[in-house]
């Protein structure tokens, strides 16, 4: 009791954020050149924030489709990792995964993770899924058709609610000492590859920080298992 | 934009979100690499809210969104749920903006 509401709040809460992006998203769309069922189609299958504003920005600046589709599935990548992640959480039915690939994004992996048990995880997932779907295809339509109606997210202070809500959305996942240093290494490499690489692949290369913390925490154990 | 690149785009967003979920269904993997995929969710969402708070056109940015996350860290320190973890994010984020 009680948990269930918390995540349709939670659910509900990050939903709004994502939909001020949604019309921002429309805007920016409707500016570099695409029609409005353009626009719309894009968030209705694309359903990607980063990878689509990635592929409209490629667009704006005069960069061709296919650099556009190319700079965009570069900041899906990340999504393999959300995943795999997830295996333990989801049910096994090749069906539904199959269903259930068009809501992976960042939110409904980070809410379904932050669950204690498989059933909350589900229900989390779900939330987040259609929350978000709902406000970015809203927010899309109303940006594509009527303009920046509610000013810059950025003014809003909207950006800095994404890192906040992963962070508060994490706090499980850094309860034990290896989970820790793997969000601290994770988060060391993605900052250091920022400058260096295209976008999209930090997060992605990040994921292997997690291979040395699993090493050290097997040489710890061996340690203390020893003579 | 053509309608045939967000065909491309639709098709493979959705074969990477899709291609992890059915990779494993259950399945173990090694012992070691099970214990990776136990800490892959840790590692991906650390450099997920560093590339979000810091992230710019390919360099890091130190702006208002840092002091944003750090009062939400604050407030999460201090249990606050998660709603108002994000609206103090959105507030403070949009007051250091104003004033700066």
């Amino acid at each position: 009791m009680g948990r269930q509401p918390s995540i349709r709040r939670s659910a509900v809460a990050l939903g709004v954020a994502v939909g001020v992006f949604g019309v921002s998203f429309g805007v920016i769309a409707v500016g570099a050149g695409l029609s409005v069922p353009m626009a719309c189609a894009m968030s209705l299958f694309v359903f990607t924030g980063a990878t689509q504003f990635a592929a409209v920005s490629v667009i704006d600046s005069g960069g061709s489709p296919l650099s556009a589709v190319g700079s965009g599935l570069l900041l899906g990548l990340r999504h393999i990792g959300y995943g795999l992640s997830l295996d333990r959480t989801l049910p096994r039915e090749r069906r539904w995964r199959l269903a259930a690939a068009q809501f992976l994004i960042d939110e409904s992996t980070a809410m379904a993770l932050a669950q204690p048990d498989s059933a909350d995880g589900r229900r989390a997932f779900w939330n987040a899924g259609l929350s978000v779907f709902v406000f970015w295809n809203a927010g899309t339509l109303v940006g594509a058709l009527f303009g920046s109606v509610l000013g810059d997210p950025a003014t809003l202070g909207l950006d800095a609610v994404f890192p906040a809500a992963f962070l508060a959305l994490i706090v499980p996942l850094l309860r034990e000492r290896d989970g820790r240093l793997a969000a601290a290494t994770g988060a060391v490499i993605a900052a250091v590859l920022v400058p260096l690489v295209a976008a999209g692949l930090p997060i992605v290369l990040a994921a292997f920080g997690a291979v040395p913390v699993t090493a050290l925490r097997r040489f710890a154990e061996r340690r203390e298992d020893g003579p | 934009m053509t309608w045939p690149a967000i065909l491309a785009l639709t098709l493979g967003s959705y074969a990477l979100k899709a291609v992890g979920l059915v990779a494993l269904r259950g399945r173990r993997l090694p012992p070691f690499l099970d214990e990776v995929l136990v800490l892959l969710p840790a590692a991906l969402f650390g450099a997920l809210i560093v590339v979000s708070t810091l992230g710019g056109d390919r360099a890091l940015v130190i702006d208002a969104r840092v002091a944003g996350v750090a009062a939400a860290a604050i407030a999460l320190w201090r249990r606050a749920g998660f709603v108002v973890v994000v609206v103090v994010a959105a507030t403070t984020t949009a007051l250091v903006r104003a004033i700066s």
